[in-house]
C-alpha cells in the first residue's frame, strides 16, 4: 500500500513537473510549427535567475517568504526578455524553411544559452531551500511528503487549466486558433500574424521559465540540467501529440507514471522507460495521442 | 554543380590528404584521423538531409560501432582491425535494419524525434548496465592490429591514418555510386515531392529503408574508427547532443555534396581544437554562434563558398578561351 501511494504521489509530481516543461513547447509548436530545442535552455535560465534573485534577497536579510516572489520575478524577467528577442532576431528569418534548418537554429541557441549560464553563474550548484522548507511536510500512509510538491501539482493543474481557458474562451485564443489553422486567411482578415507569433513564442518561453523557477527549490540547479529537460519535453509532447495542450497533459501523466513505476520497481530502467513509452506510442499512433494527421505534400 | 567544378580540385585535395603525414606534426595527424572517421557518420546524416529528413539520433549507430569494438576487445579478445571493421559495420547495419522498419514510416519532426528516442534508449542502457558497459567510465580500447601485425610505435599513428584514409576513399566511392543510382536520385526527390516518386513506380518506404541501412552502416564504421583513434569509448557517443553535432557539421560543410561533409568535419575538428585551447569554457557557445552564422548567412555550408568560387573561375576561363 505504501509502495502504491508513493508511486502514485511521485508519478503525479513527475507529471506536474513534466507538464510545466512541455506545455510551452507544445504551445510554440502549435502556433509556429517549430520544435524549439532551446526550450530547455530557457527553462534552466528561469531556474537559475529565480534561484539567484531569491538567494540574493535572502542574503540581504529579508523574510524568506519573499523568495516565492523572487522566483516568479526571475522567471518573468527571463521569459519576457528571451521570448521576444529570440523570436524577432532569429526565428523570424527561418519560418517556412526546411525543418533541418529550424531544428539546428534552435539547437544553436540552446548551446549558446547553456554556456551563457555557466559563464554567468559558474559551475557550482545553486540551491535555494527556503520556499521548499517553509511549506513543511505531511504524512500519509506512513510516507512523509513535502507540501511544496503538492503545490507544484496544484500550480501545474491551474496553469494548464488557465491556458486552455485562454485558448478556448478568449478572443485572443480564438485568434490564435485562426492563425494556427490558416496563416494566409488570418492575414487576409486583418490579424497581425507576426505579432501573434511573437506573443505565442514569448508565452511559450514564459511557461518554460516559470516551470524552471518553480522546480528550482526542489533540486539544486547545476550546469547541464537543461540538456535532459529538453529531451524529456520532446518525449512528452511526442506522446501527447505535438501542438496539443491536452496531449501535453496526458503525455506528462503517462511519462510521469512510467518514470515513477520504473524508479520504484526497476531503477535501472528509469530513462529507458520514458523513451520506450515514446517509441511505443509513436508506433501505434504516429501523430501522438491527440495529434492531427498531417496530409502528405503534393 | 558538375560543369562549374574545378576539375583538379578534388585530386588536389586527395593528394594533400595522402601527403599530410609526411609534413604535418603528429597532433594534427590525430585530428585529421578523427575528422576522417567522423566524416563517415556526418555523410550518413547528410544523405538524409538531402532528402529533407533530419536525424537527431545517428549517435545510435556511431555508438553501436564503437561499442562493437569495445565489447570485441573486452569480452571476445578480438583486436584485429580487419575483423572489427566489418563486424562493427555489420552490427550497425543490423540495428539499422530493425530500426529502419519503423523509421521508414515517419517524416519531418517525427523522424528526428523517433531517431532521438532510439539513440537515447541505447544511451540509457549503456549508462545503466555498467557491469557490462563500464557505465560513465566507458571502455578503454587497446590499439588494433592489422592481420595480426601490430604496427611499431613509431609509425602507429601514421598507419591508423592511412587505414582510415583508405576506408574514406572506399566510402566516398560507394556513396557516389549510391547517389548516381536510381535510388540516389529518388532519395534526392524525396525532399521535393513524395507522391511523384510513387507515381513513377518507386516505393518511398523502400528508398528510406535502404538509405537507412546504408547510413547506419556508415555510422557504425565511423564509430569503429573513432574507437581505434581515441582509444576510449563512452556512452555519450549515443547522446542526442552528439547526434546534433553531426547534423551541425553536415550543415557546416554543406550536405548537397559528398566532399561538403568532409570539409565540414575537418573544419569542425580544428575549430574544436582551437576553441578548447583558447576558450575552453565557451566551447558550446562558439559552436552555437558558428552554427547561427552558418544558418543565417551560408545555409548551403562552406562547400557553397568553394562552388561559387569555382563557377566564377571557370566562367573566367571560358571567357578567356572565347576572347
Amino acid at each position: 500500500m505504501a509502495l502504491l501511494t508513493i508511486i502514485g504521489l511521485d508519478g503525479a509530481v513527475f507529471a506536474a513537473i513534466l507538464f510545466l516543461i512541455s506545455v510551452g513547447l507544445t504551445l510554440i509548436f502549435g502556433v509556429l510549427r517549430i520544435l524549439n530545442v532551446a526550450h530547455g535552455g530557457i527553462y534552466a535560465f528561469g531556474a537559475y535567475m529565480g534561484t539567484y534573485l531569491a538567494l540574493g534577497l535572502l542574503g540581504l536579510g529579508y523574510s524568506p517568504y519573499w523568495s516565492y516572489l523572487m522566483l516568479l520575478a526571475g522567471a518573468l524577467l527571463v521569459g519576457l526578455t528571451f521570448g521576444p528577442v529570440i523570436e524577432r532576431l532569429f526565428l523570424r528569418r527561418i519560418y517556412g524553411q526546411a525543418e533541418a534548418i529550424q531544428l539546428l537554429l534552435t539547437f544553436s541557441i540552446f548551446l549558446i544559452l547553456d554556456d551563457l549560464m555557466k559563464l554567468i553563474w559558474g559551475t557550482k550548484p545553486m540551491f535555494v531551500s527556503a520556499p521548499y522548507i517553509l511549506l513543511g511536510q505531511f504524512s500519509v500512509a506512513g510516507i512523509t511528503y513535502s507540501w511544496y510538491h503538492i503545490l507544484l501539482i496544484g500550480l501545474s493543474v491551474a496553469f494548464g487549466g488557465s491556458l486552455m481557458w485562454v485558448v478556448r474562451a478568449t478572443r485572443f485564443g480564438k485568434l490564435v486558433v485562426a492563425v494556427i489553422h490558416d496563416r494566409e486567411i488570418s492575414v487576409a482578415v486583418g490579424i497581425n500574424v507576426n505579432r501573434f507569433y511573437t506573443v505565442a513564442f514569448t508565452l511559450g518561453a514564459l511557461c518554460a521559465a516559470v516551470g524552471g523557477a518553480l522546480i528550482a527549490p526542489t533540486i539544486s540547479v547545476v550546469p547541464g540540467f537543461a540538456v535532459d529537460v529538453t529531451v524529456l519535453g520532446f518525449a512528452v509532447i511526442a506522446i501527447g501529440g505535438m501542438g496539443s495542450l491536452e496531449g501535453a497533459a496526458l503525455g506528462a501523466l503517462i511519462v510521469g507514471l512510467a518514470r515513477a513505476l520504473a524508479i520504484h520497481l526497476l531503477p535501472e530502467l528509469e530513462l529507458v522507460a520514458i523513451y520506450l513509452m515514446m517509441v511505443l506510442v509513436l508506433l501505434i499512433r504516429p501523430q501522438g495521442l491527440f495529434g492531427e494527421v498531417e496530409l502528405r505534400r503534393i | 554543380m558538375g560543369s562549374n567544378r574545378l576539375p583538379l580540385a578534388p585530386l588536389f585535395g586527395a593528394i594533400l590528404l595522402v601527403a599530410a603525414p609526411l609534413v604535418v606534426p603528429s597532433w594534427i595527424l590525430f585530428i585529421l584521423t578523427l575528422a576522417l572517421a567522423k566524416f563517415m557518420v556526418v555523410l550518413a546524416v547528410a544523405l538524409f538531409l538531402r532528402a529533407g529528413l533530419v536525424s537527431f539520433g545517428h549517435g545510435l549507430f556511431y555508438a553501436v560501432g564503437a561499442y562493437t569494438v569495445g565489447f570485441g576487445v573486452k569480452w571476445a579478445g578480438l583486436r584485429d582491425a580487419l575483423l572489427l571493421v566489418p563486424l562493427g559495420i555489420l552490427c550497425a547495419a543490423v540495428v539499422a535494419a530493425f530500426v529502419g522498419v519503423v523509421m521508414a514510416r515517419y517524416r519531418g519532426v517525427f523522424f528526428a524525434m523517433l531517431n532521438l528516442a532510439f539513440s537515447m534508449i541505447l544511451y540509457a542502457a549503456l549508462l545503466k548496465l555498467y557491469w557490462v558497459t563500464g557505465g560513465t567510465d566507458g571502455i578503454g580500447v587497446r590499439p588494433p592490429t592489422f592481420l595480426g601485425v601490430m604496427p611499431p610505435r613509431a609509425i602507429a599513428r601514421m598507419s591508423y591514418y592511412y587505414f582510415t584514409l583508405m576506408l574514406t576513399g572506399v566510402v566516398i566511392y560507394a556513396v557516389y555510386r549510391f547517389l548516381a543510382s536510381p535510388l540516389g536520385f529518388f532519395l534526392k526527390a524525396l525532399g521535393e515531392n513524395e507522391i511523384r516518386i510513387e507515381y513513377s513506380g518507386e516505393s518511398v518506404r523502400r528508398v528510406i529503408y535502404l538509405t537507412y541501412i546504408l547510413s547506419g552502416a556508415l555510422g557504425g564504421l565511423a564509430g569503429v574508427l573513432v574507437a581505434f583513434t581515441v582509444g576510449h569509448i563512452v556512452p555519450e557517443y549515443a547522446f542526442w547532443i552528439q547526434s546534433g553535432e553531426f547534423v551541425f557539421v553536415a550543415l557546416l560543410g554543406g550536405y548537397g555534396s559528398v566532399p561538403g561533409p568532409l570539409v565540414g568535419t575537418i573544419a569542425f575538428e580544428f575549430i574544436r581544437t582551437y576553441a578548447s585551447k583558447y576558450a575552453p569554457e565557451a566551447w558550446q557557445m562558439t559552436l552555437g554562434i558558428i552554427m547561427l552564422l552558418t544558418i543565417l548567412f551560408r545555409p548551403g555550408g562552406l562547400w557553397t563558398i568553394y562552388e561559387a568560387l569555382a563557377s566564377r573561375l571557370s566562367r573566367g576561363w571560358r571567357g578567356a578561351e572565347s576572347g
